[in-house]
């Protein structure tokens, strides 16, 4: 398959219009509120799709499609049961606090509630979080990319060598990143955000007819397939009968509560889109709005590796040793599949030019998305929470803003560095996967006790934050997925006990550091002074007037909106049960 | 603040009708490996009526707000 000038031609429109966006709201973007929170102006709509767009990254769209070949429709339970339920729990029970505390940032909220350490602690540990996330994520799309030989003849055609495309790719998506966020700030980065959504949702979709279509539809997918692949929850029951090596409990508490809802109810990334809403109300339907596209989403991006198993007897292609056409074997002798490059293959196999120049533009799309919500969302901690916090507090609001603009740049450098340090470790994404147990699943349970037990004090929280880190540290030091050998992957304080998979071990130290955190943070709570109740108003839900929605048209009530997504859910677990 | 629905619309106007024109004009012979669909005709209107629908969606909102960009 080779491009041709239509798919170029393509390509440029879409780069065309994502300057033009920044370029058209420079004007607007004066001040550092404009800048960090696109003046909570944006209507809810608007910040609902940001929201899921900022989170459909490059991992997410390739990933969910390699899940999708390695462990069947059960992937979907990182959107039904793993992203759902904690998105309505933000909109309507979280969402006053963050927006109604006037806290510009997570980390500031944290403030607000607790104490500077605890705000210091995760602000941190969140800058170093997005610059690593986003920094994986560009090496994720240029090695993809690279190893798709889509844009060997063109670049050949120049006199460019193939060894230079991931260069190529890494450098010219993050300037264009870099000139969108530079020039309008978090609004052009939720604008765009809009824009990359539909553009992923036009790359996929035919993509998802024409293999349904070759397939014999859901029916023959069902036929050709064993029924563990194709049937969400029977199999759960026990860790042996399912793909994946988990069972209900660990799904449920691992997947469905700590890390779902540590991802989505604490992690700035998504919560900043939902912050920059025109009103109150707005903020709390931007992730209930969310809910109702993220719950069709595994027809998008986790139907594809179904398809791709099916069809012509599999198409996942083999992994072969880097530069050569040698496969590379598992223990077996069998070859081993390369599951990441499910979702290209496919586009590859039924795109013909012109619509395979609209699905590589998704592709894009995808990783620019991800890419821009973590650069907004560390800018913002950055500026706020740790430059004006702890290195110059008291400086002119142009000055903030021209920091805000430094840290863009310093935060894209620092990921371009991050990418090029991941294509000499094959590890990292295990790495990432730790980072997110160890920062965000302690996370949780500090938000969930500041938020609905007044008595949590500062050094409670604290103690517990690094309690939990601890605990999840140990856990993974302690144990080992089965096959594995002991380093990156845990066991390196010697393996006590072993796990069937590395995502039952990454589910179980979710769940210790949260469990551990809860505790420490209560104990440590109770032996020390309680903060004077007053200073709590609007932090905390006991001492917080309940938002009136019932002078809203039910369809703008958030806690109506949230019944029918968890009712639809349900409706969806039990068709494909 | 932008209505974000005018440029969304323009660039998948401008898609769309890159797509249907190739579809129309363009070589036909590509389409065995879509399963014999001449998938860019096919996509390539349906990007297009999707560009319609913002527009007229926005244009409706701007007439409710009085004119009021």
């Amino acid at each position: 398959m080779t491009l041709t000038w239509l798919d170029w031609l393509l390509m440029l429109v879409y780069f065309g219009f994502v300057l033009g966006i920044g370029v058209a709201l420079k004007s607007k973007t004066t001040t550092s509120s404009a800048f960090f929170q696109a003046g909570r102006a944006i209507p809810a709509w608007v910040c609902g799709l940001a929201f899921i767009s900022a989170n459909l990254g490059a991992q997410e769209i390739i990933g969910m499609a390699a899940s999708g070949a390695k462990y069947g429709i059960a992937t979907s339970h990182f959107y039904w049961v793993g992203a759902i339920p904690a998105m309505v729990f933000l909109g309507v029970f979280m969402m006053p606090f963050y927006y109604g505390s006037r806290a510009r940032s997570v980390p500031e909220y944290l403030r607000l509630r607790f104490d500077e350490k605890t705000r210091a602690f995760n602000a941190v540990s969140f800058a170093l979080m997005t610059v690593f996330s986003s920094g994986i994520s560009m090496y994720a799309m240029a090695k993809l990319l690279q190893i798709l030989r889509v844009f060997d003849a063109p670049f050949a055609a120049l006199g460019i060598g193939p060894e230079y495309i991931f260069h190529i790719a890494v450098v010219s998506s993050a300037l264009v990143v870099l000139v969108y966020v530079l020039l309008g700030g978090l609004s052009s980065a939720i604008y765009n955000e809009v824009l990359q959504f539909f553009l992923i949702v036009a790359g996929f979709l035919p993509l998802v007819y024409l293999g349904l279509r070759d397939a014999g539809g859901w029916s023959g997918i069902v036929r050709t397939l064993p029924p563990a692949f194709t049937h969400a929850w029977v199999g759960l029951g026990s860790a042996s009968t399912n793909p994946m090596g988990v069972d209900v409990f660990g799904v449920a508490m691992g997947l469905g509560f700590v890390l779902s809802f540590g991802y989505w109810c604490t992690d700035f990334l998504v919560v900043q889109r939902a912050m920059a809403a025109d009103s109150m109300t707005a903020a709390r339907r931007t992730p209930l709005i969310a809910a109702f596209p993220k719950m069709a989403f595994p027809f998008l991006v986790v139907m594809p590796g179904l398809i791709a198993l099916s069809v012509h007897g599999g198409v996942v292609p083999v992994k072969m040793y880097e530069g050569t056409t040698t496969a590379i074997l598992d223990a077996l002798g069998k070859p081993q599949l390369d599951y990441d490059l499910t979702a290209p293959t496919l586009m590859l196999r039924y795109f013909p030019t012109g619509m395979l120049g609209i699905g590589l533009t998704a592709l894009l799309a995808s990783f620019m998305s991800g890419m821009a919500g973590n650069v907004t969302a560390f800018n913002t901690v950055w500026t706020y929470d740790i430059y004006q916090a702890y290195l110059r507090p008291s400086a002119s609001d142009a000055h903030y803003l021209w920091i805000g603009r430094m840290a863009t740049v310093f935060g894209i450098a620092a990921s371009v560095l991050t990418a090029y340090v991941a294509a000499q470790f094959n590890n990292i994404m295990d790495v990432l996967q730790l980072v997110f147990a160890f920062v965000n699943a302690p996370l949780l349970a500090t938000f969930l006790l500041g938020m609905f037990w007044k008595r949590a004090t500062g050094h409670g929280a604290f103690a517990g934050l690094v309690a939990g880190t601890c605990a999840a540290a140990l856990h993974h030091g302690l144990t080992l997925p089965a096959g594995a050998i002991a380093g990156v992957k845990g066991g390196w304080l010697g393996a006590l006990s072993t796990y069937p998979s590395e995502m039952a071990q990454n589910f179980w130290t979710a769940i210790d550091a949260w469990t551990v955190c809860f505790v420490v943070t209560i104990a440590v709570s109770l032996m020390t002074r309680p903060r004077d109740e007053r200073e709590l108003a609007g932090l905390v839900y006991s001492l917080t007037e309940r938002p009136r929605d019932a002078e809203l048209p039910w369809h703008r009530r958030p806690a109506v909106l949230g019944v029918v997504v968890l009712v639809a859910t349900l409706l969806l677990n039990v068709v494909f049960f | 603040m932008m209505d974000i629905r005018v440029p969304v619309a323009v660039m998948f106007g401008v898609m769309g009708a890159l797509l249907t024109g190739y579809g129309v004009f363009g070589d036909q012979s590509i389409y065995g490996r879509s399963l014999g669909i001449n998938i860019n005709l096919v996509w390539g209107s349906v990007l297009l009526a999707f560009a319609v629908c913002l527009l007229i969606l926005s244009a409706r909102a701007r007439s409710r707000r009085g004119g009021e960009p």
